[in-house]
């Protein structure tokens, strides 16, 4: 059991690797290797699942090898195999096979056959680490993998405007889920002073135990667990962020957004349910937004014109289903809802092209001018202005824009006088008096000292605030964004005995990286001198290279699981206590930021239209 | 409005000219004037020529004769080196968009992340023929009518600002208006403006026009102006400005200068232009010339007495391998080309259909109607593509039951493809069995306008028309097949660019039966001996389609082929079959997926394959690579391997000594072999702005149209899976007559004159006597003698086939 789970895993994982060496012409290879290991991924799971029939349905939790530990702290892997897992695995493997199949034909000699392979597979290990997930830690890394591969396959036609924007878009909103998976687990790591696994939450008198004490600690832990959810499973409000990932290649757009991808807020929600279970307010909360989103969704579906975005839409209204079914324990119910909205959605979008024909030919026999719908039947005025709202989306595209990111950037308006020389000539000396303060642990006021450290780690917000709206000097924007961690470590250290292991281990990822993007911007610009922010440059046409290594640089600054970063933002976190709530928000909102402006950096510079060339660009417009 | 893309829905799929709006200019200096207005690519790059001259696609030859022709000699060193080594700024440099630039320069607006949205939607919901299931709720009234009727009723509105719902409301509201409260009262930029703000969206702007200009495009017919939308987005953008700046903003334009050229001011050339025509020309005159070469040594063998039997073809490019193989397996059979509708025109309404098609070139507008009564096909419903499954319950439902079964049926598409319902192929057009209404009805009413079915009279006019053209007046073998072509494939929105441009993007079938019904009629062969065409009544003319997807054929009312010509019909059977799997395999050629090397029927089941493959994005390659027009006698390309890349329109000149069916031709050769050339040749140098793109991540619109997600432009043109192997070369007309009659024919009619006139086509004339060539340039006919050029002769084709993907050059076959 344990050995085939770990081959599974492997057989992903290896795919993947070989996939990146593999000559960029060699179609037949890299779709061969594709098909190869997702095909024996499906293979090996049967065969696991066959095994786990005959044992006899056991619950299996494989406490992996630990990441790193500390006193107080550890951070392990660990995988857990139940029914819900099998049911998502199944379904993945077959789907992504069936993908992958179907894209070895589909794609034949599009500029980019390699980087689609690539990314599909980087997606297959991301969808594993999830559903096989032990423990929060692990799935985060999956949640991790999943929302850069989302990125990079929506913007898969890197060289036109939309797709860039739109990956930008959606990427902006996964952050937010992100952050609420990162709060929850340091609010559990509170709760119950260490990382736990899956099968403790199932440890009812435990959960209680914890929970009698902390109610409302309890409570927000689900809630923030159902941010996460609803943004990955485009729920209310964020459900419009679903059509406009629909930017990639079909296939992609079907396997992403039409089947695996959004169903993983199901999951998550699944397989923390025995968390909640008992929390009837949050099972109210959950069913409630399930409930709006099926209405409002089905409503939007009903009156889209293309096909690809009422396909979004109709699946939306299901998974707003899906969570009814599981706010009211329907476990089985929603795993063969998941399994087969699914199936349907992934096989509509990639039959999408073909309702020209066929309903054009139904409508060339059938035709009957204006056939009458249900809405026929309600007060025109009533009628027209739902027609109107649904057209409009309910507005829900503008709404997540004007509540999330044009405050950010009217926040940064007024932080514009932070010029390069004010911020090395205010920046520098106040960061140094922190670091003086902190390692002389100088005693300060009881007042003072503890708003030393949220007023530090404001300090890094407003530096990646700042960050965000810059639009002259990519380079500036880039040290904006690396400095952002110096100050939250610095602020962080305010609150425990300093551990420069720690330290360390937060920023040595950051450094490097750091040092790798400014290696990468510094060539660029040596080539085509200054590289502004203001429009996107599209340099990925013509330094395809540089643009990866730039890539997986801004990864490692935004703290993504290649490097010890990863393991530090937790263990940052770790540092903050439960009853510094400002800090913490404050910290999770510098990430958030963080990692949109290092996207914005990344995509500006290396995405949409090249400006100069000689090949044929793109509308903005398309 | 001239200037906007012209195509029309998908479902009528027209290939035309994309720069039509610039083709009152020489050739050049209009792609070049297109390139400064909008910002299109319009030839290859420096580079691309530049490794074409390296591989000897670009001879030196015709190259040194292009300088020649264009420049002193004494520049010709320093030019040469500026070809080939000069750096030059390809960047693209537009005027189109600098008013509306200041928008976001000046204020920080982006004016069209704000104002495309929701524009692009209102727009396709207004003209969705078909996806919503909740249709816009009103519809009868024309665009901004409706608009109104749905805000005046609606507690929502499309704008904020109370002030612009105001205007909005204003039936009266001139489009002036608006631009001086957005622009200032200043008017002499508002031209500019508009055009700024429509070329951000052309692909929309270009389907309204489209829509406006000939409703009955859309089955479900709407009403709707370019001057609406132009109205209704500058409201969006005054809404969208009072938002941002206040009610009280100061006009866009007050602090901006003159526009310096202005948008429609002359376009100078600079040498980056010149540089690149003269390597466009090279690059053309590289291929004439092997053409030109080849063609002045017809086939020698005298035409052939005894015949097995004739067939004609669509002048179509996909029909020259495929006459070339029939050739070959049946030596004695003698084939002719002509364009596909077979010289009738009409409305063609199927079985139980409730709209008609038009089957004739698109620039016709017929006067009859034909309809097929007795159809016993039955159309299959496919509950993946049904609407319910988007509903809330009935989805539920869905994903529980078809749900479970779309896996499988997935599973099934991918292991074992079939043709599935909601495929298009080409034998749907028509019931074999049905019975046409090809004969008009002394008294029968007329319906739509329509006169139902053909008199005597009219039939015999119109079989004479096509003969006649393609000299074919005497020695009728025992069956005269009658090929028309369309095309399969599945999963595919572009699929009414791959059938016959001559019957306005649909299969040739109905015509081609419809023509040998009129051929086999007495009366009418009774007419036709009156005016000198006997045909003899052993002879019959049996209809049929090419699939060219497939590389099959069905052949219509077998029932009534005389007993006399059972046999060699039989016969005939099998050396069109022979010929198809030839055809099929030398198609491969071009398709990586596809292993030529094997056996010809193997081949071909592989190409029978594609076609229904729901995940096979290239069903066929359609059009790409042509570049040539021959009009003459069969005896002029019999013995040449063109690669597939030429049209051939059946003439011969003895029995035209006016012109008179010469002009018939050219006039449709030049708007139809050129507009698809023009369009394969834009699409190709400019993917992005002038074709589709790549068709991977395109999403249906509305059942009119493509666009890349979801909030995008339309992309009209063709998709890079289309045009990938197209060689940019324009049309290469070769005429069989005598130069000053031919001259004579061209200048009678003003529009196909201007096609060679200003060279989007070229026209090369070979006098049959003499065997001179003569070019048409500036005007004249000037005698013209090919570059020093080998053209290599071989036996057989099938090593050459099986060789290469690329071009192949001219071959003459012994």
């Amino acid at each position: 059991m344990e050995i085939l789970l770990h081959s599974i895993l492997i057989v992903a994982v290896l795919g993947f690797v070989l996939s990146l060496v593999l000559p960029r012409r060699a179609e037949h290879l890299i779709s061969l290797n594709a098909n190869i290991s997702v095909g024996l991924h499906l293979s090996g799971l049967v065969a696991m699942i066959a095994l786990w029939f005959i044992q006899g349905l056991p619950q299996v939790d494989i406490k992996e090898f630990v990441l790193y530990s500390t006193e107080g702290y550890e951070y392990y892997i660990a995988f857990h195999f139940d029914e819900i897992s099998a049911v998502y695995a199944v379904v993945g493997s077959f789907l992504t096979l069936l993908v992958t199949l179907y894209s070895r034909v589909y794609l034949h000699r599009e500029r980019g056959f390699k980087r689609f392979f690539n990314t599909i597979q980087f997606f297959f290990i991301g969808y594993n680490l999830i559903i096989f997930a032990g423990n929060l830690e692990t799935l985060i890394i999956g949640w991790e993998v999943l929302g850069i591969s989302s990125f990079l396959l929506i913007a898969f036609y890197r060289d036109r405007y939309l797709p860039v924007r739109n990956a930008v878009k959606v990427y902006s909103i996964y952050r937010l889920g992100d952050i609420g998976l990162i709060l929850a687990m340091w609010m559990i790591h509170h709760l119950f002073h260490e990382n736990i696994m899956f099968n403790a939450l199932a440890d009812v008198d435990k959960v209680n135990e914890h929970l009698e004490t902390h109610s409302w600690v309890g409570v927000s832990i689900s809630l923030l667990l159902l941010l996460a959810a609803m943004v990955k499973s485009a729920q209310l409000p964020f459900s419009a962020w679903l059509p406009r990932a629909m930017e990639g290649p079909t296939p992609s757009s079907a396997i992403f957004y039409g089947s695996l991808s959004v169903h993983l807020g199901v999951f998550l929600l699944m397989r923390t349910f025995p968390f909640w279970e008992h929390q009837l307010s949050v099972r109210i909360v959950i069913g409630m937004v399930g409930l709006l989103t099926s209405l409002v969704a089905s409503g939007i579906a009903r009156v889209q014109s293309s096909v690809k975005s009422q396909i979004a839409y109709a699946s939306v209204a299901q998974i707003g289903i899906i969570f009814v079914e599981v706010a009211l324990g329907l476990k089985w119910l929603a795993l063969l809802h998941f399994a087969g909205n699914a199936f349907l959605r992934t096989y509509q979008l990639l039959v999408s092209p073909s309702v020209v024909s066929y309903l054009i030919r139904e409508q060339f026999y059938n035709f009957q001018p204006r056939p009458t719908t249900v809405e026929d039947s309600f007060p025109k005025r009533i009628q027209y202005s739902l027609y109107l709202l649904c057209l409009k989306e309910w507005n829900l595209d503008t709404a997540m824009h004007q509540i999330y990111r044009a405050p950010i950037k009217k926040f940064g308006r007024y932080l514009r006088f932070l010029s390069p020389v004010a911020m090395l000539g205010l920046g520098l000396p106040l960061y140094g008096m922190g670091l003086a303060l902190r390692l002389y642990e100088v005693h300060l006021p009881a007042v003072v000292q503890p708003i030393l450290a949220p007023f530090f780690a404001a300090i890094a917000l407003m530096v990646v605030v700042r960050a965000y709206v810059e639009r002259k000097q990519s380079m500036y924007a880039w040290w904006l964004v690396v400095s952002a961690h110096f100050w939250l470590a610095l602020a962080v250290s305010f609150n425990e005995r300093f551990d420069v292991r720690h330290v360390f281990v937060y920023l040595l990822g950051v450094a490097l990286s750091s040092m790798v993007g400014f290696v990468c911007l510094r060539m660029l610009s040596r080539d085509r001198g200054a590289i502004s922010l203001d429009q996107y440059q599209g340099y990925s046409y013509s330094y395809p290279r540089l643009s990866t290594v730039f890539l997986l640089a801004c990864l490692g600054v935004t703290g993504f699981p290649i490097t010890p970063t990863f393991i530090g933002e937790d263990l940052i976190f770790s540092h903050i206590h439960e009853d510094q709530i400002p800090l913490a928000a404050i910290t999770a909102l510098t990430l958030i930021i963080d990692g949109l402006a290092v996207v914005r950096i990344f995509a500006k510079v290396f995405n949409g239209p090249q400006v100069h060339g000689d090949h044929a660009t793109a509308y903005k417009s398309s | 409005m001239h200037y906007l893309p012209a195509q029309a829905p998908l479902k009528d799929f027209i290939h035309h000219n994309t720069l039509h709006g610039f083709q009152h200019l020489h050739f050049h200096a209009g792609i070049h004037r297109a390139s400064r207005l909008f910002g299109y690519k319009v030839l290859l790059s420096i580079g691309e020529y530049r490794a074409l001259y390296a591989a000897g696609k670009i001879s030196t030859a015709s190259l040194q004769r292009v300088l020649d022709t264009k420049l002193p000699r004494a520049a010709h060193r320093e030019w040469m080196d500026h070809l080939l080594h000069r750096q030059y700024d390809e960047g693209t440099k537009q005027r189109v968009g600098r008013l509306r630039a200041h928008w976001k320069s000046d204020h920080g607006i982006d004016m069209d992340a704000l104002v495309h949205p929701l524009l692009f939607r209102v727009l396709c919901s207004y003209l969705d023929q078909g996806i919503a299931s909740w249709e816009f709720p009103i519809s009868n009234a024309g665009f901004l009518a409706s608009m109104r009727a749905l805000e005046r009723n609606s507690f929502s509105s499309f704008f904020r600002s109370k002030r612009v719902q105001q205007l909005f409301m204003n039936p009266e509201l001139e489009i002036g208006t608006v631009l001086s409260m957005l622009l200032g009262a200043d008017s002499r930029h508002y031209m500019e403006y508009v055009f700024d703000q429509q070329f951000a969206h052309p692909g929309w702007s270009g389907m309204v026009a489209a829509v406006e200009t000939q409703p009955d495009t859309l089955l479900d017919t709407k009403q709707i102006s370019l001057k609406e939308i132009i109205l209704f987005e500058l409201l969006l953008e005054l809404d969208v400005v009072e938002r941002h700046l206040g009610a009280r903003f100061r006009p866009l334009l007050n602090d901006v200068a003159p526009l310096a050229p202005a948008l429609f001011d002359p376009c100078p050339e600079d040498e980056m232009a010149s540089a690149l025509g003269i390597w466009q020309d090279a690059f053309e005159w590289t291929y004439y010339d092997q053409v030109i070469k080849a063609i002045q040594n017809p086939d020698s063998e005298a035409e052939k007495q005894e015949l097995s039997f004739q067939a004609l073809f669509c002048i179509d490019d996909r029909s020259c391998s495929l006459r070339r193989y029939l050739e070959q397996v049946a030596p004695d059979c003698s084939t002719y080309g002509t364009p596909g509708f077979f010289g009738v025109a009409f409305f063609y309404q199927p079985d139980g259909g409730k709209f008609r098609n038009k089957l004739c070139p698109a620039p016709v507008t017929p006067q009859h109607l034909i309809k097929e009564l007795g159809s016993h096909a039955k159309r299959i419903k496919e509950p993946h593509l049904s609407k319910h499954s988007h509903s809330l319950a009935r989805g539920m439902l869905f994903t529980q039951t078809v749900g479970f079964l779309s896996a499988f049926r997935l599973l099934e598409n991918l292991a074992r493809p079939r043709l599935s319902p909601a495929a298009a192929s080409s034998f749907q057009q028509m019931d074999k069995s049905a019975y046409l209404t090809v004969e008009h009805q002394p008294g029968a009413e007329r319906e739509h306008g329509l006169k139902v079915g053909f008199e005597v009279e009219e039939m015999v006019d119109r079989v004479e028309a096509v003969l006649r053209s393609i000299g074919l007046v005497e020695g009728f073998a025992g069956i005269v097949y009658v090929v028309g072509h369309g095309a399969s494939s599945a999963n595919n929105p572009h699929y009414a660019a791959y059938d016959c441009g001559a019957c306005s993007g649909r299969p040739g079938s109905v015509n081609a039966r419809v023509f040998c019904h009129m051929a086999n009629h007495p009366s009418v062969r009774a007419g036709l001996a009156q005016r000198g065409i006997v045909i003899p009544d052993a002879t019959q003319f049996l209809g049929g389609l090419h699939d060219t997807t497939r590389d099959e054929i069905q052949f219509f009312d077998e029932a009534a082929i005389l007993p006399t010509n059972l046999q060699a019909h039989s016969g005939n059977l099998d050396a069109f079959k022979h010929a198809l799997e030839l055809n099929a395999k030398e198609r491969s050629r071009r398709l990586e997926l596809v292993n030529t090397h094997r056996p010809a029927s193997k081949v071909h089941a592989d190409i029978k394959l594609r076609s229904v493959s729901i995940f096979e994005p290239r069903p066929e390659l359609n059009h790409a690579t042509n570049a040539l027009c021959i009009v003459g006698r069969r005896a002029l390309s019999r013995q040449l391997f063109l690669d597939r890349r030429s049209f051939l329109n059946s003439y011969d000149y003895r029995h035209d000594p006016t012109g008179k069916y010469l002009l018939g031709i050219l006039q449709a050769v030049a708007p139809v072999c050129g507009g698809i050339n023009l369009e394969y040749f834009f699409s190709r140098v400019d993917n992005q702005k002038l074709g589709a793109g790549s068709k991977l991540p395109h999403n249906v619109m509305g059942l009119f149209g493509v666009a890349n997600g979801t909030d995008g432009d339309l992309r009209p043109g063709l998709p890079e899976q289309m045009i990938e192997v197209h060689d940019p070369v324009r049309l290469l007309v070769v005429v069989e007559h005598f130069p000053d009659i031919v001259l004579d024919v061209i200048q009678r009619n003003a529009a196909t004159y201007e096609w060679f006139a200003h060279e989007w086509v070229h026209l090369v004339v070979k006098d049959p006597e003499r065997g001179t060539i003569w070019r048409f340039s500036g005007g004249k006919m000037m005698a013209y003698t090919p570059t020093e050029t080998v053209v290599n002769s071989i036996h057989d084709l099938n090593p050459l086939v099986e060789a290469s993907q690329d071009n192949i050059s001219v071959h003459i076959i012994r």
